[in-house]
């Protein structure tokens, strides 16, 4: 599912809304979710899981194509962690 | 940052009213876990893609006890945020 896709499934479940609306209100959750990591801050859904920022050291790494060293900073990467709804729904899908 | 600050974000910033609001936020979210729950790959670009990987049945041991047990063959979910939330995060 792309986000479109999922627009146009969000669009489905208000008659009111149209889907530019919807596709604006994605946008900005979106946006809400992306600042509050910027700001360090972790995010909660319940029954989703959890997205929280993690530092990451700095260490000289390889392109797998070429096998050159890069040399990577030190930085911020987004994690996610699972709830534990959603994992059991995921673990027993099929 | 739970539902409700992104619930009062869309409230705030678009035309919706709070119950539609809501309504949409919960939405957005269902169906994300309904998508992957029937083990579908959810794409949102410039965030990120939420991925259902096989996981083959393996020998564990609790790393507490050292005891040894055996993990059933499962589905595990994992999340690769887009290279814009990365930049994003360190700009």
């Amino acid at each position: 599912m792309t986000k479109n896709e999922l627009i146009k499934k969000v669009r489905a479940r208000c008659r009111t809304c149209s889907t530019q609306d919807i596709a604006l209100a994605v946008k900005t959750i979106l946006e809400a979710m992306a600042g509050a990591l910027k700001e360090n801050d972790r995010i909660e859904i319940r029954g989703f899981g959890t997205f929280t920022v993690r530092q990451r050291k700095s260490r000289v790494a390889r392109n797998p194509k070429s096998g050159a060293r890069v040399s990577l900073k030190d930085r911020r990467a987004p994690f996610f962690k699972t709830g534990k709804d959603l994992r059991a729904r995921v673990e027993n899908s099929r | 940052m739970t539902k409700i600050d992104i619930i009062q974000n869309v409230y705030e910033k678009l035309g919706f009213s709070k119950k539609e609001s809501s309504d949409i936020v919960e939405s957005v979210f269902d169906i994300i876990k309904d998508s992957l729950a029937a083990g579908e790959r959810v794409k949102i670009s410039g965030f990120g893609n939420f991925m259902v990987k096989e996981k083959r049945a393996r020998r564990g041991r609790n790393p507490q006890t050292g005891e040894e047990i055996s993990i059933t063959a499962r589905r595990v979910l994992t999340f690769k945020s887009s290279q814009v939330l990365r930049k994003s995060l360190n700009s």
